[in-house]
């Protein structure tokens, strides 16, 4: 293990995972009112439409796809009859589908946020900046799928990439295995991870309020007043007044 | 029976004069910030007209409030919750700024900068959204009386609904103002829309109102209200509504808007309501049936049984009390004069208004003939259904006899009380016509055009032994946290971002500020320049009058003077 494999596939995670999980429960307390996505729809309607929903629905997928080429060791794929073969088709098939549909959502809103006057005037260099970092990960990652497709592609990623990440989460990092991949997979891991590092200090942090509650919830909420402003039991109309509070 | 406490308004149009006083007054307390200049918690739209959003009662369009499904059900009008979550990234009917408006400011410095030449200087017209220059060409008013009459008329999605040959008649006749702020619905189809939950109704109250914090601007909301009542900041990226200025409305003093009506028109107070009916209310089959439906959920506070189930429900005796002395419940359920605006969306709304009756009074003089007697007057009732219909169409699904019958008490009491006012003897029969007694009329007379201040607005506090904990001091030194509010400015992820600010330094700030401000739209440090509009008229900021020969400009602080009394321009000696 030399030092710069090192700090680039342990010390970088970590800290980037430490930053990401702190800087959120940061952000939640400090800053609860600038939790938002900050919508642009007010101004501007037909490009979001089309760019908006591409680009959120292929970022869902494109989570999904992750979520089952990193979480899932190979073995376990293997042991329920789908062979390498098969799986990388669908990987490769469906992740370049929906990288496409999310590169062209982003392109559409990019241009959108540039060309029209409100949303461009409503954008902040937190914004541009982290434009400039998902816009990078997607293209690195696109680029991986694209040259899977072609045939170019180096180390499998499942043998690498993967026991990789998930070594992180274990606490057994296994740095060699990222030197093993090749450039394209040590690029978009490391634009990756910057991502994640800003991301709480981002307008991104939106997607960690997906409204999953909403189903179960009665369509009313009723509140009282009291419990909005403070965590005390009402006092009674026979309690002192600033005597102690059961 | 489970009783619940509803703060309600009830407008009395046939005294507004369209000044927008309540409107301005409103915009000045809530709205006057960046990302809500087009925002209008309280606007006065005159009808026929389009209305502001532009055709928003066209729901056909825009897909607010509830709707009974197939199976007798209350849905919401935009469909499952699934299918709202699924259009989450891209709601497909949003209003966009250009059915409000886009806000737009003048470029002032030109006409004190501009050079010398032949014709007077003109401030254009910028864009406050992109700083860029721009057309005018539509705002929050634009067919105000009539204003654009009849291309702009037509599209008024009231008017479509009632047939052609009436709407030509009815133009050369008939105009009055429609008020409308929030309407604190007690069946709130916008808290249903919102998939954080961040719109609640408060239990004690009624009110209705977006947690800032929980909302993460997912706009369903603002297709959810059938009002539009709900608005988008677009700068800090949260619904924000009309908050029936609870924070005035907590101590006993009514809204900004009521307490500067010129016309005294509005009447606050609470009503006591059934909240385990209001599903079944709502859900009423016929839309015209909506009216009798609300007002059946409506309880009577002087009947025993509901003062106790009142008193379990935790409900103060004075709350009780100030339901009796209601002036909304007695206008709704004693005299039955006032209606609800557009009862068909189904959530139950509660400002309720009493439709004009001084347009057929006018008309009917203008023929000649006695406009407040009272046989001329109900003829004349019944004779122009015109407006009637149109009225209909406003506030009862479409029931013409419900407005006619409300328009006939009006104008027996205008006949019943001038014999009094002419030393003649009173008219039982005026009162007996419209199925009321003498005193029900007087009664309703001093409600309705004596209007004393106190017996317009009955509003009960919010509970002293709750009250510290709905004070800003309570949570703490007001000053006690990071960053601190001394220190004003933003946070790092943009404006309003960071901890609570208490609004009275919120406003400090945001008056010093203003009073200096340069900006159009975008931020850009040029030299400071005073809003007049802004200036409270205290002190005399920086850069109202040019610096003198002796002096640097930059003599005055960052921030300007004219907001506290030891700034160094309050006593600066003016050339």
């Amino acid at each position: 293990m030399s030092v710069p494999e090192v700090l680039l596939w342990v010390v970088l995670p970590y800290v980037s995972l430490a930053i990401f999980i702190g800087g959120h429960i940061w952000r939640y307390r400090y800053d609860k009112f600038g939790w938002t996505t900050r919508s642009s729809q007010l101004y501007e309607r037909r490009l979001q439409r089309w760019g908006s929903p591409l680009f959120h629905f292929g970022i869902l997928f494109v989570l999904v796809g992750h979520v089952i080429g990193l979480g899932i060791p190979e073995s376990w794929t293997e042991a329920v009859g789908i062979t390498e073969e098969m799986y990388h088709v669908a990987a490769i098939g469906i992740g370049a589908i929906a990288g496409f549909g999310t590169l062209v959502g982003m392109a559409i809103l990019i241009y959108r946020r540039r060309t029209v006057g409100p949303v461009f005037s409503a954008t902040t260099r937190n914004d541009k900046f982290m434009y400039l970092v998902l816009a990078l990960t997607i293209l690195l990652g696109l680029s991986n799928t694209v040259l899977g497709v072609l045939g170019h592609e180096g180390a499998d990623y499942r043998d690498t990439v993967s026991p990789w990440f998930r070594s992180i989460f274990y606490f057994q990092p296994q740095p060699e295995l990222m030197t093993a991949a090749g450039l394209g997979f040590q690029l978009h891991a490391l634009s990756a991870l910057v991502l994640f590092a800003i991301w709480p200090f981002t307008r991104l942090v939106h997607a960690f309020s997906a409204p999953i509650g909403y189903f179960t919830r009665p369509y009313i909420v009723y509140r009282s007043r009291n419990r909005q402003l403070g965590n005390r039991a009402t006092p009674r109309g026979w309690d002192r007044v600033g005597g102690p509070r059961r | 029976m489970r009783v619940m406490a509803q703060m309600g308004m009830v407008m009395n149009l046939d005294k507004c004069i369209g000044c927008h006083t309540c409107s301005v007054t409103c915009k000045q307390a809530w709205t006057n910030r960046t990302g809500v200049e087009y925002v209008w918690f309280n606007n006065v739209e005159t009808r026929p007209g389009q209305g502001y959003p532009r055709t928003y009662e066209n729901q056909e369009r825009w897909k607010g409030g509830w709707e009974v499904g197939r199976n007798g059900r209350l849905r919401l009008r935009t469909g499952s919750r699934l299918k709202r979550l699924l259009t989450i990234f891209s709601n497909p009917i949003q209003p966009s700024i250009n059915d409000y408006y886009e806000p737009w400011t003048y470029d002032y410095e030109t006409l004190t900068n501009a050079p010398l030449q032949e014709h007077t200087p003109v401030a254009q017209p910028y864009s406050q959204l992109s700083g860029k220059p721009m057309k005018v060409e539509w705002s929050a008013n634009w067919d105000d009386n009539l204003g654009g009459a009849p291309e702009l008329t037509q599209d008024d999605p009231v008017l479509q609904k009632i047939s052609g040959q009436v709407k030509e008649k009815y133009e050369q006749t008939y105009m009055f103002y429609l008020p409308r702020i929030c309407e604190h619905c007690i069946n709130p189809s916008c808290a249903a829309s919102c998939p954080s939950g961040a719109i609640y109704k408060r239990e004690e109250d009624g009110i209705v109102l977006v947690d800032q914090d929980r909302c993460r601007g997912w706009r369903m909301c603002v297709t959810g209200c059938p009002y539009k009542k709900v608005y988008f900041n677009h700068r800090t990226g949260k619904a924000e509504k009309c908050t029936f200025c609870f924070p005035r409305v907590e101590v006993g003093i009514p809204t900004v808007c009521s307490e500067t009506c010129v016309g005294r028109l509005r009447y606050i107070g609470i009503v006591l309501y059934d909240e385990e009916r209001v599903l079944e209310a709502a859900s009423t089959p016929d839309p015209q049936d909506l009216y009798e439906a609300q007002r059946s959920i409506i309880l009577d506070p002087d009947d025993p049984q509901v003062i106790r189930a009142a008193e379990q429900a935790r409900i103060p005796r004075d709350w009780i009390e100030a339901a009796q002395r209601s002036p909304i419940h007695a206008l709704i359920n004693r005299y039955e004069v006032a209606l609800p605006l557009h009862p068909e969306y189904r959530t139950m709304p509660m400002v309720w208004y009493i439709p004009p009756l001084s347009p057929v009074v006018d008309a009917l003089t203008e023929t000649g003939h006695d406009g407040e007697d009272a046989g001329n007057i109900f003829g004349a009732i019944e004779s122009l259904r015109i407006p009637v219909e149109y009225l209909a169409e406003l506030f009862t699904a479409g029931d013409t006899d419900r407005v006619t019958g409300v328009l006939r008490k009006l104008g027996a009491m205008r006949s019943y009380m001038r014999d009094l006012n002419l030393g003649r003897p009173a008219d039982e029969s005026i009162a007996a016509a419209v199925g009321m007694t003498g005193q029900d009329i007087e009664d309703m007379h001093r409600l309705l055009a004596i209007a004393k201040y106190d017996e317009r607005y009955v509003i009960p506090t919010a509970h002293a032994e709750q009250g510290p904990e709905m004070e800003e001091l309570d949570v703490g030194c007001s000053l006690d946290y990071d960053g601190g509010p001394g220190m004003g400015g933003w946070g790092p992820f943009g404006e309003t971002s960071g901890g609570v600010t208490p609004i009275a330094v919120e406003n400090f700030h945001m008056l010093a500020g203003r009073q200096t401000t340069d900006m159009l739209a975008a931020p850009a440090s040029k030299e400071q320049r005073v809003n007049l509009l802004n200036w409270d008229g205290k002190g005399s900021p920086t850069g109202l009058f040019p610096p003198r020969p002796d002096e640097s400009p930059g003599l005055h602080g960052p921030d300007g003077g004219g907001v506290g009394e030891g700034s160094p321009a309050v006593t600066d000696p003016k050339p």
